[in-house]
């Protein structure tokens, strides 16, 4: 039996649990007065609809930093997003340069793109441990000649490592070469200028560090970014063409909007931009901080990731050796209701770059309502299935 | 009210921020269904005081708020959206 009182949910990488009441209130509120068909119809249901979706895009154009909400696309997910940026902005031709830390929402693209012969693809090493990147190599890369994408995550989604992605996406813009940057694990998690960060799309799920429903996601794309849509259909808009509309957001945002989902993510949004990212970000830093310091000299466990909390983002791997991280999921969830995620979390490049494939590892992830207490039950739980095995070591051994 | 004007738009959610936009500056606006006469590409389209005209389009403007043209347009409260019609061919 699950309860919201004993759970220690520690896998906000995921999805974020719970959300702020506010989101669940707005998605109730959605129902109960408007619940309509955003931008079909002219009745008073339809108008609240839209409305209360429009205002969610401006609360997140202004978290964002983007200039006008034209610029955020409403997607299911960050996926979607990638894909509409990867394969609209993908060179012909030419060639893709990206990181070893890539989640395969990036990399199942690319290795797409590149399997079909359209792109070459290069990936720049990065440190799976500390995010840390060789910018002359990441430069060099992009430099090396022809039509060029550059794409890269913001931050791991394997140890929460930051990567330099402000200097990245500077070097890219000094060559011209646009960029794509995956802010799945960041968005709402540390502050984000997509203007200053100068990227030509920059794609994130609304589910996770922005606290809405699952099924939202954002894409935000520049103004001068003129992409094809991935799919086409009605929008409301221009109902007297048969060819789809050559304007944002309509033009990326075919068939029915998941309306309620975007109002409950733009409640998300809301609560975020009142408690302050930056709080958020020293929020996280600081459990961070205290789960490492718990696991410090353990034995038998090792961590991953950046030894400066602040170098990460709310996310550390562990390992318990001599135990597969899938056990240690589970010993986990039965023993101390801790909820955290084992494998290879979707990145199988970035567990080579960490040493971690195939295995993978256990990873924990913080939210904005994760406390101390739980940080020091997962401390000490990690602590004593360690300490179980190197007895059970001993005896046999 | 009387409503001397609408504005008409390509998309519904940029309707829906002129809205807010006019709000927030304090210009009596509304959303109305959009008027075939006036254009077809969109359902809604925001009317507003003619006599606000001048303000309208600053304030769209300076929010950038992307909008096909303003109408001058006579549409009554009182007799129902129904009953508007362009008065002239003019735009602004």
């Amino acid at each position: 039996m699950s309860s919201a009182e004993t759970d220690i949910y520690m896998d906000n990488a995921a999805t974020s649990w719970p959300k702020p009441p506010a989101v669940l209130e707005a998605i109730q509120e959605f129902f109960a007065n408007a619940g309509g068909n955003v931008g079909r119809s002219g009745h008073s249901r339809s108008i609240e609809s839209s409305r209360r979706v429009s205002l969610a895009r401006e609360t997140l154009a202004d978290l964002l930093g983007a200039e006008t909400p034209d610029e955020v696309i409403f997607t299911k997910n960050a996926t979607e997003g990638l894909n509409l940026a990867i394969l609209g902005l993908a060179p012909e031709g030419g060639r893709i340069v990206t990181t070893s830390l890539e989640h395969n929402s990036v990399m199942r693209p690319l290795r797409h793109l590149e399997e079909a012969g359209r792109c070459t693809l290069e990936i720049v090493r990065a440190d799976g441990n500390t995010g840390e990147i060789d910018l002359e190599e990441w430069s060099a890369a992009i430099r090396r000649g022809g039509w060029c994408l550059a794409v890269a995550t913001h931050a791991s989604n394997v140890t929460g490592a930051l990567l330099p992605i402000e200097a990245m996406a500077h070097r890219a813009a000094a060559e011209g070469v646009p960029m794509v940057v995956d802010a799945s694990q960041s968005a709402g998690h540390l502050p984000l200028d997509v203007v200053a960060l100068g990227a030509s799309a920059v794609a994130m799920p609304g589910h996770k560090g922005l606290l809405g429903p699952s099924g939202t996601g954002v894409l935000y794309l520049a103004p001068h970014v003129d992409v094809p849509p991935l799919i086409r259909g009605g929008t409301g808009s221009q109902s007297e063409l048969e060819t789809q509309p050559d304007f944002a957001p309509d033009k990326y945002e075919s068939g029915t909007l998941n309306a309620m989902g975007i109002v409950g993510l733009g409640a998300g949004a809301r609560y975020l931009s009142e408690v302050g990212v930056d709080a958020v970000y020293a929020r996280l830093t600081e459990l961070t901080r205290r789960f490492r310091d718990g696991l410090a000299q353990a034995e038998g466990i090792v961590v991953y990731g950046p030894d400066d909390p602040a170098a990460s983002i709310g996310i550390v791997s562990v390992n318990v050796e001599g135990i597969p991280c899938a056990t240690v999921s589970r010993f986990l969830d039965d023993e101390s209701r801790i909820m955290t995620r084992a494998g290879l979390h979707c990145s199988p490049a970035a567990h080579r770059s960490l040493g971690t494939a195939p295995e993978g590892t256990v990873r924990f992830s913080w939210g904005f309502d994760t406390i101390e207490e739980e940080i020091d039950v997962a401390v000490a739980a990690l602590r004593n299935i360690a300490a179980r095995r190197a007895e059970a070591a001993g005896v046999v051994g | 009210m009387k409503w001397g004007g609408v504005v008409s738009f390509f998309a519904s959610e940029h309707a829906m921020r002129a809205e807010r936009v006019l709000e927030r500056a304090e210009l009596p606006a509304r959303l109305v269904p959009g008027p075939r006469e006036v254009s077809p590409n969109c359902g809604v389209a925001v009317a507003f005081r003619w006599e606000d005209e001048p303000k309208v389009e600053e304030a769209l403007q300076s929010k950038k708020i992307r909008y096909e043209a303003i109408h001058r347009f006579d549409l009554d409260d009182e007799e129902g959206a129904g009953s508007g019609r362009v008065l002239t061919g003019e735009t602004a």
